[in-house]
Order: structure tokens, then sequence, then C-alpha cells
């Protein structure tokens, strides 16, 4: 890469992403400034081959590693990536393992996100990977700026390499410790390309100084002030207009004629019809509301003929055939062992991502470029996107993503970048499109409902001995057992994912997608459900009957934490307690909860009171980003688990704010304790989903230690859990 | 259209508006002010909380005209002299955000409940943030934050 290809554009003060107030140590304006000095470059390597680069989806790591890091005369680090921050804490790990392996001061890095005029190729923030996956490219980047610093060094001081060591952005003399020179020193003024002749190896975990410890977040006083940007926020030079879209009403259904003439006759609107797109435009949102609201529009409905009564009877005709995802032994072989073979059936319920922030973007072009500011998951995939729609060429496009407003795997699709990239093309000016919550839950990629069928059982001895899982519609993420069973067999029909509008081959009415830990929490509720139901048939301990029928070290050491740290004392169930375990494996992390609930037998509501976890994730990065996951893991995981539930009809949402569709509150929350388990041996794991996934079981499971009342599907609303309880 | 005067983050402020338009889109479209953020549209999810005389509203369904004459706060009209506020550090020594969009309305929320009742207990302070949304899962945090901030309040901290 050139310096030339890295230098921002003059205007970048009013693109900035991470713009933060003059007080925050980690300030955007140091970027600026450090480049608008021209002394941006650092090295250029020939790395052919160093990094391991995920290709497809687009693109694929760049080799170059002055993609991932700058140095700057002053001795600021940029650190680019094409991650993005939605709240999960990826602007802090990431620098951290930067400045672990370049051996500058995390305080002296500076980051910019999702970016792709300025940031490197990237698939997307998803699956627990920019840490995990991610994270290894940039330490090798970070490794190998750092090598050809202490050569150019060697050089500089006259010194062999080998005698070389560096710390805080100096490289010094081991032997003489007045022999030294900064990062900042060597980079100074010139443009350096240098050819390393030994790629240099990543720190071992027992050499690291600042990974592993907490850092405090570099969003913090954007997000307390107010000044924190995010998509909707983005105001371009001259304004940008609200563009407000008309929707159908039912997903599936045709536009047959519109009137636009009264929305048209408010003073300000400018009305722009694109094919089957009609949008009325203000400039105030409000005002935009009005105009659209007034567009007189006629629909051809062609809705599939199920909701979410009769959706599983639908799954069960429709899915696609079985795929095998995991076997062992034979389950014939199984069902002769088993003193008695228990079949059940569990259900679960389309679930919306609701971040707080409805998708919106902000595009403007300019000489024939387009830029949008878009709450986007995916900056380059949308980039694509936008590409294609608009039949214009990479360098004419180009996404910044702001702070995004959450995401949980919703904003992995970006329909709203698209749009006001089309219509500022359209319009002739910037636009803004913000999506109503309407629209939001319209729109949302929802966790899909799903059917899973267990049958099983266990020898005379209590050991498992039959495993055979049928799972439609929530994907194999998390099917897969870890138990101890000589004779399994996993079979999956349809993914988590999938489809526009209309369903993929019919098989939902609306798009899925991605919801934090895609398919995993359905998974499991089934699965620790199940093993629970065994467990209280044999009689024994939920905690005792899982630590005989799992092999596994790392689970049976979660397993074990946790009940230390929940103060578990065994008892078969119903103990009348109101306790439970259930465990998953999810992003390469172990994870056990525990819970203790109250049933209110009269109402049926469910309170879970306090919920302990452990979790062994593989070397921690930044352990209070890691814990504020886990933390946001069990609490969202409420919500699945105990109120949230997609009620549609045909082609039609029912459900469209917050006042049908019920996210978890504060009355709700537990007392959550937490250990994570030191495991430096094993690297970097994911930590965003996996803490969510055993929620929805651990409370069916104390849900039933509680009354004997077993739960079959979700989310365990009152009117559910007192359906249960007459059944006992 | 119609002068509408009020203050608004300490300041004597005057807008010529349709008095009918929601609070919110005035304070972000035509006074810029967009720390107050769009949530839900109908009063449901509280991310557009602000104050107007010290009393925590819903700004999408509360109309310019009503705030005639009144004292508005948003968020950016907290951290006075550039020191935050008793609410807004203690989120900051909390962590007690993640994406951050739900934190000026809950700060707010909180701010509005302190200044009433300085000596919220726990109980208090979840009844009152029951009605403010937050998608992360920062709540444990949250309670912690607003707690710390009232023993600061308490000590006569701002």
């Amino acid at each position: 890469m050139n310096p030339e290809d890295v230098k921002l554009p003059d205007d970048i003060d009013s693109e900035l992403v991470v713009d933060g107030p003059t007080t925050f140590p980690v300030d955007r304006r140091d970027f600026v400034k450090l480049t608008a000095t021209g002394l941006l470059v650092l090295v250029a390597i020939d790395r052919t081959g160093a990094i391991a680069a995920p290709q497809g989806r687009g693109g694929g790591y760049p080799t170059d590693i002055n993609a991932y890091v700058h140095v700057g005369a002053d001795g600021r680090v940029t650190c680019l990536v094409g991650k993005i921050e939605m709240g999960q804490g990826a602007m802090m790990a990431l620098p951290l393992l930067l400045a672990e392996e370049l051996d500058v001061a995390p305080a002296s890095v500076d980051v910019v996100m999702g970016d792709t005029d300025l940031c490197p190729w990237d698939m997307g923030t998803f699956g627990s990977l920019s840490v995990r996956q991610f994270g290894p490219t940039l330490r090798q980047a970070a490794a190998e700026a750092r090598a050809a610093l202490v050569e150019m060094a060697a050089e500089r001081l006259q010194v062999p390499a080998s005698r070389l060591a560096t710390k805080d952005g100096v490289v010094f003399d081991t032997a003489d410790a007045t022999k030294k020179i900064a990062y900042a020193r060597l980079t100074e003024g010139k443009r350096i390309e240098r050819t390393l002749t030994n790629k240099p190896a990543v720190k071992s975990p027992a050499a690291f100084t600042v990974v592993g410890k907490s850092v405090p977040r570099r969003d913090a006083l954007d997000k307390v002030t107010g000044q924190a940007k995010y998509a909707g926020d983005i105001v371009p030079p001259g304004g940008a207009l609200h563009a407000r879209i008309l929707r159908p009403p039912a997903h599936g259904a045709t536009l047959a004629s519109v009137d636009t003439s009264a929305a048209e006759k408010i003073a300000g609107v400018k009305v722009i019809r694109d094919g089957d797109t009609i949008a009325v435009l203000h400039e105030h949102r409000d005002e935009a509301d009005t105009a659209l609201a007034l567009v007189k529009a006629q629909w051809t409905r062609n809705d599939p003929p199920f909701d979410d009564v009769t959706m599983f009877d639908h799954f069960l005709k429709a899915a696609p055939p079985p795929q095998t995802s995991g076997q062992g032994g034979n389950v014939a072989d199984g069902e002769k062992l088993a003193a008695e073979v228990v079949e059940r059936t569990y259900y679960d319920s389309y679930v919306a991502h609701a971040p707080m922030e409805p998708h919106a973007a902000v595009a403007a072009v300019e000489d024939g470029k387009v830029t949008v500011w878009a709450g986007t998951q995916t900056p380059f995939p949308l980039k694509n996107q936008i590409m294609q729609a608009l039949r214009l060429p990479a360098e004419k496009v180009r996404v910044i993503t702001p702070y995004v407003g959450g995401g949980f795997g919703g904003k992995s699709g970006s329909r709203q970048g698209v749009e006001a990239a089309r219509l500022a093309m359209l319009a002739g000016k910037p636009v803004r499109v913000q999506w109503s919550r309407e629209e939001e839950f319209f729109y949302d990629t929802f966790r899909p409902a799903a059917v899973i069928k267990i049958r099983s059982g266990m020898d005379g001895a209590k050991k498992l001995v039959l495993w055979d899982y049928l799972v439609y519609c929530a994907g194999d993420r998390g099917a897969a057992h870890f138990y101890d069973i000589p004779n399994h067999r996993t079979l999956t029909r349809g993914s988590w994912g999938g489809g526009g509008g209309a369903g993929a081959a019919g098989l939902h009415p609306f798009a899925i997608g991605p919801w934090r830990a895609p398919g995993a929490n359905t998974n499991a509720f089934a699965r620790e459900s199940h093993i629970d139901e065994l467990a209280a048939k044999a009689g024994l301990d939920p905690v005792e009957f899982r630590l005989k029928n799992l092999k596994d070290p790392r689970m049976v050491r979660v397993v074990n934490a946790v009940a230390q740290k929940f103060g578990w004392t065994p008892k078969a169930a119903p103990s009348r307690r109101g306790v439970g375990i259930a465990c998953g494996i999810d992003a390469g992390t172990y994870v056990a909860l525990m819970a203790e609930v109250a049933v209110d037998s009269t109402t049926g509501r469910v309170q879970v009171k306090r919920v302990a976890c452990a979790q062994e994730m593989g070397v921690v990065v930044n352990p209070e980003g890691a814990l504020c996951q886990i933390e946001g893991c069990i609490t969202m995981g409420l919500g699945y688990t105990l109120s949230e539930e997609v009620h549609f009809k045909g082609g039609q949402v029912l459900d469209t704010n917050f006042d049908s569709y019920e996210l978890p509150r504060f009355s709700q929350v537990p007392k959550i304790d937490v250990v994570i388990l030191d495991a430096k041996d094993i690297p970097a794991q994911g930590g965003g989903e996996p803490a969510i996934v055993p929620m929805g079981a651990v409370v069916a499971n104390a849900i039933f230690d509680a009354t004997g009342a077993r739960l079959y599907r979700m989310p365990m609303t009152p009117a559910r859990v007192k359906a249960a309880l007459a059944k006992t | 259209m119609r002068p509408v005067s009020f203050t608004l983050n300490g300041k004597p402020t005057r807008v010529t508006v349709d008095e009918n338009r929601p609070l919110l889109w005035v304070l972000r479209d035509d006074l810029g002010l967009t720390g107050t953020k769009f949530g839900c549209g109908e009063g449901h999810c509280g991310s557009c909380t602000v104050l107007v005389n010290n009393e925590a509203v819903r700004s999408c369904a509360m109309s310019i005209g009503d705030v005639a004459g009144k004292k508005v706060t948003t968020i950016e009209g907290l951290a006075a002299g550039g020191r935050l506020n008793a609410v807004q550090d203690a989120f900051v020594r909390h962590t007690a955000f993640q994406c951050g969009y739900c934190t000026p309305g809950m700060i707010l929320g909180a701010y509005a409940l302190l200044l009433k009742n300085p000596r919220a207990t726990r109980a208090e302070i979840v009844s009152q943030m029951d009605t403010h949304l937050c998608r992360c899962g920062a709540h444990v945090r949250i309670v912690q934050a607003v707690e710390t901030a009232a023993a600061a309040m308490k000590g006569g901290t701002r």
C-alpha cells in the first residue's frame, strides 16, 4: 500500500467515525493531525502467506501490514480494523492485541473501525469472531511491524538486532540502555519499505503484559455525554433529507396502485418513485411521517397459509431433507441397550433482534462517489451491495460505520444502507433513512421458530446409551451434544438463516437470520431440558447425572466451577428449591449456568432471582469486557426465555412495537455471579455469545425443580407456565 | 407556525415551528441535538427521554408547544462546565452501558429520580427505570451506577 492510499480526505472532520471530546485519552483528532503532517507511513513488507486470510464473501484479509497499523511521528499508533463497535467492546479488545505485539502502551493506540476506505477488508462483525478469528491476523501484523522496527533500529543504532528489545514504543539495546530509539523517530518523515527475512512469531501468553488486564472503555465519555454519533445522527454538509419509504402491509404483498397526491401537497415534501419504491422526503422527520401517512396504496396480498400457532405443523411438512451433522455408534444398538426410550418434542418461537437503535443510514453523493454512514455489522458486504444496486465501481462507494446501537446479528443485513444510497442518487441530495420501530420489526431477520425431536435412553447404570436428535429450522450450531454417549445421531432439517421475504423455499414467511449464537439457544434448550428430564427419571441430582455422563474435561471443569460459584447442594429434582443447571459450548467457549427461580403458581409468572455463570474462553483479552458480555448474555437471554415471541399471521408481522413485544426489564433482572476460568494455554475464544446459549434451559430446569412442571416451549410465558402447572 | 420560547440547557431558545411537532424531532432536526435518541416513537423505550422542568419526559410523545416557557435539559446540557454530573460519572465508573444508544435516556431518567428523591432505594431505582429499555443487558451495572450517583448527590456532589 502506498502512503497516498491511506491519506485521509481533507474533510475528515465531518466524517469521523469515532470523534471523541478533547478530554478523552484516545482522540481521533490525533489521527487527523498526524495524517495531515504526512507522516503516516510505516513499513511495507512482503508478507505473502504470513496472514491466514479467510477468502470468500467478497474479499480477504490484506497481506500488507500497513492496512492494519500506522505509527505516527508523534508516537501515536493507529489500529485499523474492518470490525465495528456495537457495544460488544471490540474497540477495546482489538487495540489491546495490537499494543501487546507491537510493545506500545495501550493508551497510545487510536482505533479506526468499519470504514471501507481506511480499514482492511472484513467480512463482518458476527459469530464472536473479532478476537477469536481476526485477533490472530491483527497480532501477526503487529508482530511483523515490531520486527521491522527492530531491524530499522539495528541499522540506526549499529547494534545487532538480536541484542535489541522493545518496550513502550522504544527499541533499546539490552547491553547498553543508553542506546535506544523511539518508533516515532524511526518512522519520522520517511517512507520505509522493508522485506523481513524471518517472519516473527507472536508472543506466548506467558509473555503478555497488557492482554489480560481490564481497560476502560474508549467510548465512555462519548456515550454518557450524547456526543457519540450513530448513523442517524450524521449530518453531511448541507444537511440530509429524511426519507420515509412506503412499506407493504405483509411480506409477499405487491403494490397494485398508489396515489401520492395528498402527500405532495405538504410544504417541503419531495416524492420519489423508482419502480415499486415510493419514498417521501422532507427536511424534518415528523413531517415526512405525516406525508407518508397520506400516501394511499392498494396492495395485492400473497400470504403463506400459516401463523404463529400453526407454524410447527408447517415446518414438519415443509422442512428440507435431513442432513447428518454428527453421529457415532448406531442408534438401533442404543435402543436395544436402553432400559426405556424417552421421546420428547421441543418448540421455540420466532424472536426479534430489537436493537435499541433501529436500522439507519445517511448517504451523500459527491463527484459521483457515494458515501454511506450506516449502522451495520457488515460494512464491506454492504459496500458490495451498493455497488451492485447502483452499478458503481468500488472506488465510487464508501461505507463508514459510526457507533452501532446494538446488532446481535440483526445488522448483518443492512438493506437501509442500499435504500439511502439509492434515494440520495435519485434525490440529488443527501438522504437519511432511519427505520421506524414498525419497519424494524417488519424487516428484521428473525431467529427462526423451530421444532426439535429427541429420542434417548439410558441403561440400568444411568449411563446414556442412545441419543437421536432431529432439529427442524434451527440449524446445526450447538446441535451436537457433548455427553459421553456411545450411540448417537444429530440430524438437521433447515438452517437458521437465509432468504428474504416469503422465506427460504416457503419455509418461513419472512427473512430469518443470525440471532446472537444462531440456533444454539434453541438447541441448548432442547438438549439441556432433555438431559435434565433424564436425570429426574434416574432419580439423580442433575449435576451428578451430567458429570456421570461427561468426559470432556473442559465441560467437567465449568460444571464444577459453576456449582461452586452458585453454592449448589445435590438433590434430585424436583426439590422445590427452584434451582437448575444447563451447559453449552459455543464459539469455542465452554459455559455452564445455574439459576434460582420463583414461580407464582397463580399468575404463572417466573422471576429469575439469581444466575451463576462459569465460563472458560481461553485467553481473556479484556476481563472487564468479557464480564460485560456475559452479563449482557444472561440479561438478554431472559427475553427469549420468558417473554419474547413474534406474532404473525401469514406475511403480516403483528408485533410493531414494544407494547406487545416484551424485552427484559430492570425488575426481571437477576443477581448475576460470574467466574471466568483461567485457561491461558488455550487461544482466545468467543465471548459475545456463549453465555446466552443455556439461558432457556437453565430457567426451564429451575422451573421444573420448583414445581415439577416441565416446559417444552419457549418463551415460557405466564400462560404456558400455568398450562404446564395444570398438568402436574 | 408560531415562535416557541423556552430554556434549553440553560440558554434562552426560540424556534418558529408548528407547535404540534414532537419535541424529539425539533431537538434533533431543527436544533442539532442528536444526543436525544429515536428508539420507538411511541413512548415505550425511553431512549428519547429529556427533562422538562426537571421531570423526565418522553420527547417523542411531547409537542414543542408544550415546552413553551419551560426549562428543557438534554444529555448535552448535563455536564456543566465540561464536568460530568454525578450520574454520568457513575455510568463511566461502572461501565453501565454497551452500545450506548439507550444511555442518554437512562442517565436523564435516573437523574430526574435522584433530583426528586436523592435517597432512592434500590427498589425505587428499579421501579423508576423499569420503563427504560436496554437491549444489551447493562441493567445490573446501570442500577449500581444510579446507586453510586445517589450516594454522590446525597453528599452534595453535583
